[in-house]
């Protein structure tokens, strides 16, 4: 794997860029290995690298039905944040949010990880209470979040309209600053190179379709298109397919998979210094490096498995995007997508073992799993290593469905991402 | 745009005038003090959710107001058939049929 620094950088142009080799190997299965990952996203590449390079864990393949990273990891609006309520998202999130910082020279992959701010504007009553409510909760947990005025918020994001006769009156918001975005391909390319050098296969265009159990009840490997691969211990993170896998495996999950959309508008000048985010009308936005604005709504109301959804939603998130940035009236939106997430009952996700032994699970990500992704995949690889959890994971489990002890994101917040 | 056809009001007509209201078919449990922790898991938390013909409830908020079933085939987005509620569950090789 070569090594990438300014001194390769320019050897490689003085050469015209002619050798350049592949970042990873195109692998084919093996007969059988020590851990099988379903799902090449970042969550599923992270994991694969974490387990060779802190378990020492490298006879393991990733496993994808498309090609790595084409699933949400590159469908994603990429907010990176933390400021969830609960002392458990606290960590879990703040886990990854510590990961993040040194991601980009620990791959020798620019992540791009930019802590360019996160705003949630608050536009009532319940909204100023609920986010400052998350602010103190935030604060006794040692997570970076405050208030700001309406005026604030302003010349933090020259943007914003807070006339006070706007359709949505700003009234205020909580600034994470430590939030901000990364390059979500790089992600799933820096993790999936980092891997592969470490003797991890990574194996495309091959959906997994069925989990084998013996007759202990033991996972024993994995049906592909491929044919079966024998597996000691699999690990499946595959997002909004979740359900379809574990089902063959007989665990029945609370999740259901949504559609959820984002647009991108056509380049222009910096102009947006920040991520903001609206939950009440459903809307957030922030540019790309290369000088998109970035738009994200909320899920459609239906469960489809399509990576579509429907039009009304994305007319919807753009007329709020239109009057809370007026500014942006006149912008042209250049394309738009959909992805399918994978919604828990409280909106946190599932990280940890299953009723099968040997069988692992790391879903229910939903609409907000990609800051979590080297904490998600750190995690996971750890549960998978030693057959149990790790302290940042251990709350977020299968069994809180039965127990009642949900971590219960959904009625704090009713946030999107 | 999803097009979907209420069988109170006979009309087809755009999504924007119904709400989802999840899985069709889920019974309330007639004797819950009776039901296991695993059983209250079961009927709050745990859903099909099928790739596939899937059984759910729509309400034609917009419209006559009331909550109706429908099966949808959640790969393609497409109503395979709409029925009243407290109609039975309609049997999949029929619709598919009447469907293509
Ligand atoms: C439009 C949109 C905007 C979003 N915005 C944000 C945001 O701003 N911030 C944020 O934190 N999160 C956001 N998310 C959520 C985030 O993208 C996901 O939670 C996260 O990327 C999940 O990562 P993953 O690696 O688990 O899943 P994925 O990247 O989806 O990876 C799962 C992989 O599993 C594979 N797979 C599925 N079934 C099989 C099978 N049978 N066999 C083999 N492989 C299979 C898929 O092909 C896929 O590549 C957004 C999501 C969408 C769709
Ligand atoms: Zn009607």
């Amino acid at each position: 794997m070569t090594h990438f620094s300014a001194l390769s950088l320019l050897k490689n142009a003085l050469t015209g860029h002619r050798s350049w080799t592949p970042q990873w190997p195109e692998s084919q299965p093996k007969a059988e290995y020590d851990v099988v990952i379903v799902g090449a996203g970042g969550h599923g590449l992270g994991a694969a690298y974490y387990l060779a390079k802190e378990h020492g864990i490298t006879n393991v393949a990733v496993i994808d039905k498309g090609w790595l990273g084409g699933g949400n990891t590159g469908r994603n609006t990429t907010i990176i944040r933390s400021n969830y309520l609960y002392d458990e998202s606290a960590r879990l999130y703040d886990h990854a949010l510590d990961l993040w910082d040194g991601l980009s020279q620990e791959l020798n992959y620019n992540v791009m990880y930019s802590k360019r701010g996160v705003m949630m504007l608050a536009h009532n009553v319940h909204d100023v209470q609920s986010f400052q409510r998350h602010i103190h909760a935030n604060r006794l947990n040692g997570v970076d979040n405050r208030w700001l005025t309406a005026q604030e918020a302003q010349a933090f994001c020259p943007p914003l309209n807070i006339s006070p006769r706007a359709r949505y009156p700003v009234m205020g918001a909580a600034l994470q600053k430590r939030a901000g975005t990364a390059r979500h391909d790089a992600v799933a390319w820096g993790y999936a190179r980092a891997a592969a050098s470490r003797g991890v296969d990574i194996i495309q265009n091959c959906p997994v379709t069925a989990i084998r159990r013996g007759s202990d009840g033991r996972v024993t490997g994995v049906e592909t298109a491929k044919g079966f691969i024998r597996a000691k211990k699999v690990a499946v993170s595959a997002a909004g397919n979740t359900t379809v896998v574990m089902d063959s495996a007989g665990v029945r999950l609370p999740l259901e998979s949504f559609p959820l959309q984002a647009l991108v508008s056509e380049p222009v000048k910096p102009i947006f210094p920040c991520v903001v985010m609206s939950n009440t009308v459903h809307a957030y936005i922030s540019q790309s490096d290369k000088g998109e604005l970035v738009i994200g709504s909320g899920t459609d109301q239906y469960t489809s498995y399509s990576q579509r959804g429907g039009l009304p939603l994305i007319e919807h998130t753009v007329a709020a995007i239109c009057e809370i940035f007026p500014i942006f009236n006149r912008m042209r939106m250049l394309r738009k997508w959909g992805g399918v997430v994978d919604v828990t009952p409280d909106r946190s996700a599932i990280v940890g073992k299953t009723p099968v032994p040997g069988l692992y699970v790391n879903c229910g990500w939903g609409t907000g799993g990609f800051k979590a992704t080297p904490g998600a995949a750190h995690t996971l690889a750890w549960t998978v290593a030693k057959d149990d959890p790790h302290p940042a994971n251990a709350p977020f489990t299968l069994e809180r469905f039965t127990t009642g002890r949900l971590i219960d994101e959904a009625a704090a917040a009713a946030v999107a991402h | 745009m999803l097009l979907i056809h209420c069988p109170y009001c006979e009309e087809i007509l755009p999504e924007l005038e119904f709400t989802y209201a999840g899985e069709a078919h889920i019974a309330r449990p007639a004797d819950p003090s009776a039901m296991s922790d695993g059983e209250w898991r079961d009927y709050l938390f745990i859903r099909s959710n099928v790739r596939g013909p899937h059984y759910e409830r729509w309400r034609h908020a917009h419209g006559c107001g009331r909550f109706f079933n429908a099966v949808r085939d959640t790969v393609t987005d497409r109503f395979l058939t709409t029925y009243k509620a407290g109609e039975p569950r309609p049997d999949l090789s029929s619709i598919k049929e009447t469907a293509e």
